[in-house]
C-alpha cells in the first residue's frame, strides 16, 4: 500500500534533519574540537593545543570553587527536594481535605520562569525592603543575615528557591506514580495491620521506584546547572562565592573572549552529567517489581 | 483520583494527632509558597515609601501609575512583544516539523529509520551549554546574531530531540486502521497525515505544545547569547537587566510591578488549565 512512500518521507523529513544538524550536531561536535585550541576571538582562527585547556583547567582556583558550589546543590537540592516532594506527593493521596487546591498551589512556581522568581526572591531577602528578614526581627532576631549578600548564607539562600520552585513539580510526578499502584496492594497490606508509615516505605517507595530514579536524575542535571537563578539573583557574588560551573564558563567565554578555554570547561560539564547519570542509575538499580 | 486509606471507626487520639500535624505541615507549605507571590502582588500596587517603611502593610490606595511605569519606561511592554514575535512561530514550526518527523519514524519502516531517532535521542544526552560557543559563533556566520529569526531556529532546533521522541512514541500508539482505510479510499499519503493523523495526534501535540511553550518563554539563556541588543531582549533578559539596573535607577514600585505583569497572564492561563499544564509539563519525566 506504500508506494512511492520515498515521496513522503524525504520532504518530511528534510527539514528537521536540516536545522537538526546546523544547530545542533554541528555546534556539539565542534566543541569537542573547540575545547582543546586556544580561541582568543574573532579574528583570529582557533590554535590547536591539545589537552591545555584541561590542565590549565585543573589548576585554576576558580574552576574548583564553581566545581564545590555545584557539589554543594547537588546535596542539598536533591535531599530536600525530593524528600518533601515525596512527604507531600503521599500525604496528597490519601485523601486529606483540599489535597486539590495543594497541589494546584504547590506546582505553580514551576511555571514561572526562573528569572522572575529570582527576582521575586530577591526582593523577599532584601536586607531594607525584604518580609523575610522584618518577618525574623519580629521574632526576635535581633541581625537576621544579609542572605545574598554574605558568602555563608548565599548558597543556602539560592538553594531554598531553587527548592522552592522544584517540590511541585516532583510532587506531581510522584503522585501520578503512586496513583498508578494498585489499591488492591494497599488493601491487603491494611488487613495485615500495616500503618500509614509501613505503607509508605514496604509499598509506596519500591513501588515507585523508576519514577524516583528518573527524579533524581532529573534534579541533579538540574542542580549542575543553576545558570538562570545564579545569574539573576547572585551574578556569582559576593566574590564568586555562589559562582557555578556555568555561570563561571560563560564569563570566561563571553567577557573574558577565552572561548577555547570556556568550551573546554562546558565539555567537561557534560561529562560530570553524564557520570552522575550513569552512578544514579547503577546505586538505584535493583530488580524491578512487577504488578 | 485520589485513594483514600483510612479505616473509618478505629481513629484514636494518635491518629488524630498525626491527622492536625499532617494540615499544619501542608498548609505551612501553602503559605511559603503562595505568600511571597501575593506580597509581590500587592506590593506592586503601594509607593517606593510604603514599599521600603512598611513591607508588610496593603497600598493605603493602588499606584496603578506603577503598572503604566513598567509597561512603557521600562520596556515590558516591548519585551512582552519580542517573546512573543519569538515564542510563537518557534512553538507553530516545531510543532509541525516534529509531528512531520515523528510520523515517518513511527509509521514507515525505511533503512536509516533507527538511526535518525536515536540521532534525535542523543540530542537529549548533551547539555545545552556544550554547545553553546560554538552555536554563537554559528549563528553570528550567518548572520543571525540579534534577529528574531536566528534564535526561532535556535529554539526549534533544541526542541527537536524531545519532541520528535515524545511524538514518535504517541503515532505508534494510534490505530493503522483509520490510515489504512483511507488509503484505499483514494486518500494520498499526504491528505492522510494532514486529514487523519494530526488531528487524531491531537492529545500528543496538546501536551508537548505546552510542554515546548513553557521551555521556550521562560528561556534565558540563549536570548542571553545570541540576542544582545537591548531593544529586541526578550522577557526574561528585560526581567534580568531591570533588576540589575536598580542598583542605578531606584524604582522598586516600578520593578515590583513588572514581576506581576510577568506573573498574572501565566496565573490566569494556570488557573483555568491547570489539569492540562501539570500533563503538559512532567510529560518530559513520564517516558514510555
Amino acid at each position: 500500500m506504500y508506494r512511492n512512500k520515498y515521496r513522503l518521507i524525504i520532504p518530511f523529513l528534510i527539514p528537521s534533519l536540516l536545522i537538526y544538524f546546523t544547530f545542533v550536531i554541528y555546534p556539539y561536535a565542534s566543541a569537542m574540537y573547540i575545547s582543546l585550541t586556544r580561541w582568543r576571538g574573532l579574528s583570529q582562527p582557533p590554535q590547536f593545543i591539545g589537552l591545555a585547556n584541561f590542565q590549565k583547567m585543573l589548576q585554576d582556583e576558580h574552576f574548583w570553587n564553581a566545581l564545590g558550589n555545584n557539589a554543594v546543590y547537588l546535596v542539598v537540592l536533591p535531599t530536600f527536594t525530593i524528600l518533601l516532594a515525596l512527604f507531600f506527593a503521599f500525604l496528597l493521596t490519601q485523601g486529606v481535605p483540599l489535597s486539590k487546591f495543594y497541589r494546584i498551589s504547590y506546582f505553580f512556581p514551576q511555571l514561572m520562569s526562573v528569572v522572575a522568581i529570582g527576582v521575586l526572591w530577591s526582593f523577599v531577602y532584601h536586607p531594607t525592603i525584604g518580609i523575610l528578614n522584618s518577618l525574623l526581627e519580629a521574632v526576635g532576631i535581633a541581625e537576621p543575615p544579609i542572605w545574598l549578600g554574605d558568602p555563608n548564607t548565599v548558597l543556602g539562600a539560592v538553594s531554598g528557591v531553587a527548592i522552592w520552585q522544584a517540590v511541585g513539580f516532583y510532587m506531581v510526578l510522584f503522585i501520578a506514580a503512586m496513583e498508578a499502584v494498585p489499591m488492591s496492594i494497599y488493601e491487603a497490606a491494611m488487613i495485615d495491620g500495616a500503618n500509614r508509615w509501613k505503607l509508605f516505605t514496604k509499598i509506596t517507595i519500591p513501588m515507585i521506584w523508576d519514577t524516583l530514579t528518573t527524579a533524581l536524575i532529573f534534579i541533579m542535571i538540574f542542580a549542575t546547572n543553576m545558570f538562570a537563578i545564579t545569574q539573576t539573583m547572585t551574578q556569582g557574588g559576593p566574590s564568586r562565592s555562589s559562582e557555578v560551573l556555568s555561570t563561571f564558563l560563560y564569563d570566561e567565554a563571553f567577557l573574558g573572549s577565552k572561548f577555547g578555554y570556556g568550551t573546554a570547561i562546558a565539555v567537561t560539564l557534560f561529562f560530570i552529567v553524564l557520570v552522575i547519570s550513569l552512578v544514579v542509575q547503577r546505586v538505584m538499580r535493583r530488580d524491578s517489581l512487577e504488578y | 483520583m485520589t485513594t483514600t486509606i483510612k479505616s473509618g471507626n478505629e481513629q484514636s487520639i494518635g491518629v488524630r494527632l498525626s491527622e492536625i500535624a499532617i494540615n499544619i505541615f501542608l498548609v505551612i507549605w501553602a503559605v511559603i509558597v503562595i505568600f511571597p507571590m501575593a506580597w509581590l502582588l500587592y506590593s506592586s500596587l503601594k509607593t517606593d515609601q510604603e514599599i521600603f517603611f512598611s513591607p508588610w502593610v496593603l497600598p493605603s490606595s493602588p499606584q496603578w501609575d506603577n503598572f503604566v511605569r513598567a509597561w512603557q519606561d521600562a520596556h515590558i511592554g516591548e519585551y512582552f512583544m519580542n517573546s512573543f514575535i519569538v515564542v510563537l512561530p518557534s512553538l507553530a514550526l516545531i510543532l509541525i516539523i516534529s509531528a512531520m518527523t515523528a510520523y515517518v519514524l513511527a509509521r514507515f519502516p525505511f533503512p536509516g529509520n533507527r538511526f535518525i531517532f536515536y540521532l534525535f535521542l542523543a540530542g537529549m544526552l548533551f547539555p545545552v551549554f556544550m554547545a553553546l560557543i560554538p552555536l554563537f559563533f554559528l549563528v553570528k556566520d550567518l548572520h543571525l546574531l540579534n534577529t528574531y529569526q536566528g534564535l526561532i531556529l535556535v529554539y526549534v532546533a533544541f526542541s527537536l530531540p524531545f519532541s520528535v521522541f515524545f511524538l514518535t512514541g504517541f503515532f505508534k500508539s494510534l490505530p493503522s486502521e483509520l490510515h489504512e482505510a483511507a488509503i484505499i479510499d483514494g486518500a494520498n499519503q499526504y491528505q492522510v497525515f494532514f486529514r487523519i493523523m494530526l488531528p487524531l495526534a491531537q492529545a500528543g501535540l496538546v501536551s508537548i505544545g505546552i510542554f515546548n511553550f513553557l521551555g521556550m518563554w521562560n528561556q534565558y539563556l540563549l536570548p542571553v547569547v545570541l540576542m544582545t541588543d537591548a531593544k529586541r531582549y526578550l522577557l526574561t533578559q528585560g526581567l534580568a537587566f531591570m533588576l540589575h539596573q536598580q542598583y542605578y535607577k531606584n524604582d522598586w514600585s516600578g520593578l515590583f510591578a513588572a514581576v506581576a505583569l510577568i506573573m498574572i497572564p501565566t496565573l490566569i492561563v494556570y488557573v483555568i488549565f491547570q489539569g492540562q499544564i501539570q500533563k503538559g509539563i512532567t510529560v518530559g519525566a513520564l517516558k514510555g
